[in-house]
């Protein structure tokens, strides 16, 4: 298990090498972050660099729509307990993000790699994992990533040929479990998680979806929600063995309950001691920036990113339980897709009463949102100038992905 | 129009719910009500009967197994098609404008018939028309532009007694000239935005067709700053 990485090829060291040159000159010349160019540049010169790079490593892939940033850092944390982790941060979730974490880390023994959903079949079929763990799947992005089944499939037919492999999997999510019902080794975690807008019909026969609290089953075949080895309970997990864990969190909200269980039982399959996985992952406090609070005049504002539909509605009940102003960030760059339609499946009117910003690029799409679901708003297209014109104290600002990242930045370089 | 309030049957959400077209519904209930007319939204899910007794009927779009189950559930259940009969106004958006065609064939060549309320096939087209688009109503049946954002593979060919909603200027819309149907109080369209909140004007007219009173005009600054913002994004 605690095998070394196996010694690069010529090509790829070489690849290697002048990728974590180019990150390096990146970041020294003000060009960004880092966390891709080096990849793209080594996965040039050499194509099989992800291949080889993940050689003797135990590595686990962390894929789905929401929650694969926390979830991947959680499971970093928790296989640390076992030796040196490499990880990629920041949403760097495609192969060149990959390479260039495997990069810099090249003596780990152990690799957890977040995947955006599109690229899971490249980079499972690439890193032979032996741990893919699958969180959820929900719209999002649909003119660019694509409708959900379209995904579903692509993962279904993926996992089904992966051999050595456990597959984590969300059986509260029908399209989770549809993608992992053929897996040669599954285990599955009820997360409570509740996205069923786009699983009335069942996504291997079309027939309707039928279901008994927390219980579904297709009407028409046989995927049915399997019996779960790991339960997610208000604020604990039950283990396999049916013991209680009491999870404790920093992180807020039930989405991240779901996060930690999910990473607790992949970190379970990784070889790493339950409680030990529990007792590190607790201490994940801020996700590239989410989460964190930074101070400006007198208010303290929470930075929360909610990408999609499914994100917004568990983000919104987090925000409800304390009655503090939001500003809400709206921008639709092509990496947050282009169409913002899925503002209506958002349920807005529960900010009804409170003292609300639209702000962002789309702040106007947001505001006729806002109107129609009668909720009193004002229009701040710059989202640190919304939140100083917001009364002293605290207030939440969520964000969707570019206007984050902008905002996060914009904040740290004040800081 | 039914008693006093003006129903709104929002038609199989759990199945056509995949791009935010709900907003419609919510559009003209609010549009009803800001003018003091009482309005009511009717969801009707999979597995339930279809009313026929409802004044405006909307359906959004899905993909492709949803809207073929959708296809079946409303033939089994022809409220909507009784509703046509008497009258109602329908708004059919995306898979809507596939599935009340006479038919529609998808990329693996496989023809479904449709509800057969519009004079229109629909097929696959080669590629998939994503982006935001901007139409002229035909015939100024309302005040344009209709901008909305489309993603779909259909391409839709209208038979004699369907009518061109409007004329692409830019996008893709049924064939890359002429966007949407109308036929009757059928109004169909590839557009999402969903497209009743982008068109005010649009949701007034349905709603003008339903009660049959002349509306009083509603100013909005945010759809009215919004409407220009699009119109600038895309020409």
């Amino acid at each position: 298990m605690n095998d070394s990485p196996a010694r690069l090829p010529l090509r790829t060291a070489a690849a290697v090498k002048l990728g974590n040159l180019s990150s390096t000159l990146s970041q020294k010349m003000g060009l960004g972050a880092g966390g891709m160019i080096g990849g793209r540049v080594a996965l040039k010169l050499d194509p099989q660099a992800l291949n080889r790079l993940t050689q003797g490593r135990r590595v686990a892939v962390v894929t789905g729509t929401n929650g694969k940033t926390t979830s991947t850092m959680m499971l970093a944390r928790a296989v640390s307990a076992l030796g040196e982790v490499a990880t990629n941060h920041s949403g760097a979730n495609m192969p060149d993000g990959h390479v260039t974490a495997l990069s810099k880390q090249p003596d780990a023994p152990y690799a957890v790699l977040e995947c955006d959903e599109g690229y899971f079949p490249a980079v499972a079929g690439a890193s032979n994992p032996a741990v893919a763990v699958v969180l959820n799947l929900s719209r999002d992005q649909l003119d660019r990533v694509g409708e959900v089944r379209t995904i579903e499939r692509s993962l279904r037919d993926t996992i089904a040929g992966l051999r050595d492999c456990t597959v984590i999997a969300n059986c509260d999510d029908v399209m989770v479990t549809s993608a992992a019902w053929n897996a040669a080794k599954v285990v599955w975690v009820a997360t409570g998680t509740g996205w069923h807008h786009d699983s009335a019909s069942c996504p291997r026969c079309g027939n309707p979806i039928a279901w008994q609290g927390e219980h579904w089953h297709c009407t028409g075949c046989d995927l049915a929600r399997p019996h779960p080895n790991w339960i997610t309970t208000d604020e604990a997990m039950i283990t396999p063995e049916h013991q209680k864990v009491e999870l404790r969190l920093t992180l807020p909200g039930k989405f991240n309950q779901a996060n930690a269980v999910m990473a607790a039982a992949a970190a379970h399959a990784m070889g790493v001691p339950t409680e030990e996985a529990v007792r590190r992952l607790r201490g994940v406090s801020n996700v590239s920036g989410r989460y964190r609070t930074i101070q400006r005049n007198g208010r303290s504002a929470r930075l929360l990113l909610s990408k999609n539909p499914a994100g917004w509605s568990e983000t919104l009940t987090v925000v409800k339980e304390a009655d503090h102003p939001a500003v809400l960030v709206i921008n639709a760059q092509e990496a947050d897709g282009r169409d913002l339609s899925w503002l209506w499946d958002v349920p807005f009117e529960r900010m009804q009463g409170r003292t609300v910003i639209a702000s962002g690029e789309r702040a106007t799409d947001l505001a006729v949102r806002l109107t129609y679901a009668e909720v009193q708003h004002t229009i701040v297209p710059d989202p640190l100038k919304a939140i100083d014109q917001m009364p002293q104290g605290p207030v939440e600002v969520i964000a969707n992905y570019t206007a984050f990242r902008d905002l996060n930045a914009r904040a740290a370089a004040d800081e | 129009m039914s008693e006093s309030t003006v129903q709104i049957a929002l038609v199989l959400p759990d199945l056509l719910g995949t791009y935010g077209d709900f907003g419609n519904a919510v559009v003209l209930e609010k549009r009803m009500a800001w003018r003091g007319i009482k309005a009511e939204i009717v969801p009707i899910n999979y597995g339930q009967p279809v009313p026929d007794s409802c004044d405006i009927y909307v359906v959004g779009g899905g993909e492709d197994t949803a809207q073929t189950l959708a296809v079946k559930h409303l033939r089994e259940h022809p409220g909507l098609q009784r509703a046509v009969t008497k009258n109602a106004v329908v708004l059919g958006v995306c898979a809507g404008i596939q599935i009340f065609g006479e038919s529609f064939t998808r990329a693996d060549n496989v023809t479904h018939p449709g509800m057969g309320l519009i004079d229109s096939t629909s097929h696959a087209g080669g590629s998939r028309a994503i982006g935001e688009v901007i139409a002229e109503p035909a015939g100024g049946l309302f005040a344009g532009p209709l901008t909305g954002f489309e993603n779909h593979q259909g391409r839709t060919v209208l038979g004699p007694s369907a009518r061109p909603l409007a004329h692409v200027k830019v996008g893709t819309g049924n064939d890359g000239s002429v966007e949407g149907a109308v036929q009757g109080r059928i109004v169909c369209t590839y557009l999402h935005g969903p497209v009743l909140p982008r068109n005010p004007a649009l949701a007034d007219l349905l709603i003008e067709w339903a009660t049959g009173t002349k509306l009083a005009p509603l100013d909005l600054p945010a759809v009215t700053a919004m409407r220009a913002e699009r119109v600038r994004a895309a020409s």
